[in-house]
């Protein structure tokens, strides 16, 4: 059938099964918006490019879909390298369609040019420059391909304007139906080596303190409940990263919770003192091991992950284990039942994490009366007043490390955050995100003051589309994060942190966005404000928490300090270790 | 990989990349964000015309090989790598060089080159330019020689290699 590029771009995206993009229209991809009107792909029209990047990663972590997202050349294709980069980090599976000057004007500086392949290739896992319009529908498919397999990640398409414009005769193209994809060097892992699995499970036999060091790795896997099984089969306790909150549920006996600088005392000090690291999808992230040389001095590694470069790029692993989280723990689940589990004691071991549960809890001092509101209590208070499915996202700061601690996460893909970039301003687009993949279920965006004021606009993203999120927005007037650090590490010099509680309005500002707002000064007025948030669902809303600005994040492991050197809340330090 | 790791510093791979455009400066920008010294590179088309062959000289002072290898893997458009043990391959490098050459210095230079098997490509005045091809070691002995000449212009290509038909190579 004759097409023109454009119609056979959002073809070949409905093929792919795509239901939602996100973006926003401009010069060089306007031919492909005009297919849109007639496609049955619903667009979500963003205030900012970054947004849609945001949006569409909220969306795949939300689903475990590839999100989508469409923009123009030039400067919004510079808009959206962040949330490239971020999925690159955190391995989130995108396509991001870009619009390109026409191909002869490539390399002219042309109005609104950009080496667009070029300034991403290091922030995704493949990106394609199209120069003809046959190639159209082939390298969407192997967009998609390279994104969802393997380690998922960012995939771009860069296409210049004169191949899809039904004006231009460049634009002219066969639509066929089936297209073969042509990656002669992109083959994915899907086996196990099994030796390496007798290997990892005879470590287990025979360890006295393992630990199952479980990543975000478990989650691309979709591997929760085989996990589940492997646990209950085995009896290991279970660190759950930053990137694995959710994984493995936090209310489980065997669940330790958050590891890494402000993971908590015992998560932290059980995979220091391990004999065994189970390493499933995770990476050694340096917020995880602290300084590496003083890293779990004492353990053995079994590392799985399915890209191979990950296997002893930080730490060498005794046993690797190159394959897919799912698979390679089923294989460990089928040849620990076969072979047994061992008959190591390891009643020691356990009473020593009991010991540092019960000393070590997660602690704050709770308000006096009188006293102005807490972070924690307001996380503990929404997380007990909102449906155990809640998906959760996160900014980045103090507010994103208190949600993680504090919340019970018992589902996986419940708890979105930007984990490798770290990237403040993430939360309020990839709430949005997850609500379009998942319209039925509650989503609350944890967002500090400073965040709020890089991506807030997507709040009328949220009104105009229709797509009701809540926000609670932990407004310490600083720059919190960066502030703690200048409070332990600078002597309490404080260089350009402050912010303001009273400028801007977020309350006038969120109402101006179509937004219910709400302020909330004092503890006592907590439950009510987030009971009525949660009635409505009409409507986006933002709870402006005034929350006092002197709390710090413990547990912390200093930046470059080892894991040992945990410094733990004032009221624990004269705890015996 | 065909061989074993040899304990060189530095390390030959022999990748086969998709003849597309872009592909170099994937591999390139590889090498420098992830810190991977190089000492040489050398591309070109293959037999096959979608394909291309890089030859690169890794430095592996600056990163493991076998993160370099599994990085390079990681990039769509990389087909094949192969590490090639300098015992078993067969390793060229081609050099063209002007070279100071007064005419009385002439014959001894010549000689030089005859033994080490390089051309003459032409005689100026008080300069001549001197090709040479062979293993690299060779060509590092000779451009030492040439320096007591007075090198004017020099280039090396870089190496290329390709594993041994059979038993050891030279
Ligand atoms: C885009 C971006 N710029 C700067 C930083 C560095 N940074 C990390 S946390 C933080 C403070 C965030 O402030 P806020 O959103 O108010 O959160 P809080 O720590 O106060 O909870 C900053 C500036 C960052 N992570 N991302
Ligand atoms: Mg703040």
């Amino acid at each position: 059938m004759q097409m023109d590029g454009g119609r056979a771009l959002i073809r070949a995206l409905e093929e792919e099964g795509v239901e939602v993009m996100f973006g926003l229209p401009g010069g060089a991809i306007l031919p492909v918006y005009d297919p849109i009107i007639d496609s049955s792909i619903r667009h979500v029209l963003v205030r900012h490019e970054q947004g849609a990047g945001h949006m569409a990663e909220g969306y795949a972590q939300a689903t475990g879909r590839p999100g989508v997202a469409m923009v123009t050349s030039g400067p919004a294709a510079t808009n959206i390298v962040t949330p490239l980069c971020d999925a690159y980090l955190d391995s989130t599976p995108l396509v991001v369609v870009t619009g390109q000057v026409p191909l002869p004007a490539i390399g002219t500086d042309a109005f609104q040019e950009c080496d667009t392949t070029g300034i991403t290739m290091a922030v995704t896992k493949h990106n394609f420059l199209v120069t003809e319009a046959q190639d159209i529908p082939r390298t969407v498919k192997e967009a998609f391909h390279i994104a969802t397999t393997g380690r998922p990640g960012p995939v771009l398409v860069d296409i210049p304007k004169d191949i899809v414009d039904p004006k231009n005769p460049r634009s002219a193209m066969e639509w066929t139906g089936d297209v073969e994809m042509d990656l002669p060097g992109y083959h994915p892992r899907t086996g196990v080596d099994q030796s390496a699995i007798e290997a990892a499970a005879d470590l287990i036999r025979t360890a006295e303190r393992p630990i199952l060091y479980v990543g975000g790795g478990v989650l691309k896997a979709r591997a929760s409940e085989v996990l589940r099984k492997l646990v209950e089969l085995s009896g290991i306790h279970v660190v759950t990263t930053l990137m694995a909150r959710g994984a493995f549920p936090d209310g489980h006996d065997l669940c330790l919770g958050m590891p890494g600088m402000h993971g908590n005392f015992t998560a932290v000090t059980a995979m220091q003192e391990a004999d065994l690291l189970v390493a499933l999808g995770a990476r050694f992230d340096d917020r995880v091991t602290g300084r590496i040389d003083g890293f779990a001095p004492g353990a053995q590694i079994v590392h799985v992950d399915i890209d191979a470069a990950e296997l002893g790029k930080v730490r060498r692993p005794d046993v690797a284990i190159q394959g897919d989280c799912r698979v390679a723990i089923e294989a460990l689940v089928a040849a620990l039942a076969a072979g047994g589990v061992g008959n190591v004691d390891r009643t020691a071991w356990r009473s020593r994490i009991s010991g540092w549960q019960e000393r070590f809890p997660l602690t704050y001092e709770p308000s006096a009366p009188g006293d102005r509101l807490k972070p924690q209590y307001v996380i503990e208070q929404l997380r007990d007043a909102t449906p155990e499915d809640t998906i959760v996202t996160s900014g980045v700061g103090q507010h994103q490390m208190w949600a993680s601690q504090y919340w019970n996460f018992e589902h996986p893909y419940t708890w979105i955050n930007s984990g490798g970039l770290g990237t403040m301003g993430f939360s309020i687009p990839a709430a949005i995100g997850a609500k379009v993949g998942c319209p039925d279920r509650m989503v609350w965006a944890v967002d500090g003051d400073g965040c709020f004021q890089m991506t807030a606009q997507e709040l009328v993203t949220s009104t105009v589309e229709n797509i009701p999120i809540k926000v609670a927005l932990l407004n310490n007037s600083y720059l919190g994060m960066v502030r703690q650090w200048q409070d332990m590490f600078y002597e309490e010099r404080l260089s350009e942190v402050h912010l303001s509680q009273d400028v801007p309005d977020y309350k006038a500002w969120a109402e101006s966005m179509g937004c219910v707002g709400m302020r909330v000064d004092s503890p006592e007025e907590v439950p009510a404000a987030i009971a009525k948030a949660n009635e409505i669902d009409d409507r986006s809303v933002v709870i402006d928490f005034r929350v006092a600005a002197d709390e710090k994040v413990f547990p912390m492991v200093p930046s470059g300090a080892a894991n040992s050197d945990i410094v733990v809340p004032p009221s624990q330090e004269d705890q015996e270790r | 990989m065909s061989a074993g790791p040899s304990k060189n510093r530095y390390h030959t791979l022999v990748v086969t990349v998709e003849n597309k455009f872009g592909v170099l400066a994937r591999v390139a920008g590889l090498f420098a964000r992830r810190g991977f010294n190089i000492e040489s590179l050398a591309v070109a088309p293959t037999d096959d015309e979608d394909l291309s062959r890089i030859t690169v000289v890794v430095d592996v002072e600056s990163a493991p090989l076998e993160q370099v290898v599994k990085q390079l893997d990681k990039l769509i458009n990389v087909v094949e790598i192969r590490e090639l043990h300098p015992d078993h391959s067969v390793e060229r490098e081609l050099m063209i060089v002007t070279v100071m050459a007064e005419p009385d210095r002439r014959d001894e230079l010549v000689e030089h080159l005859d033994r080490a098997g390089g051309k003459v490509l032409s005689v100026g005045t008080d300069a001549m330019m001197l090709s040479l091809v062979g293993p690299p070691a060779r060509i590092d002995d000779f451009e030492n020689l040439l320096r007591g000449y007075g090198i004017i212009e020099f280039q090396r290509t870089g190496r290329v290699a390709l594993a041994s038909l059979d038993g050891p190579g030279d």
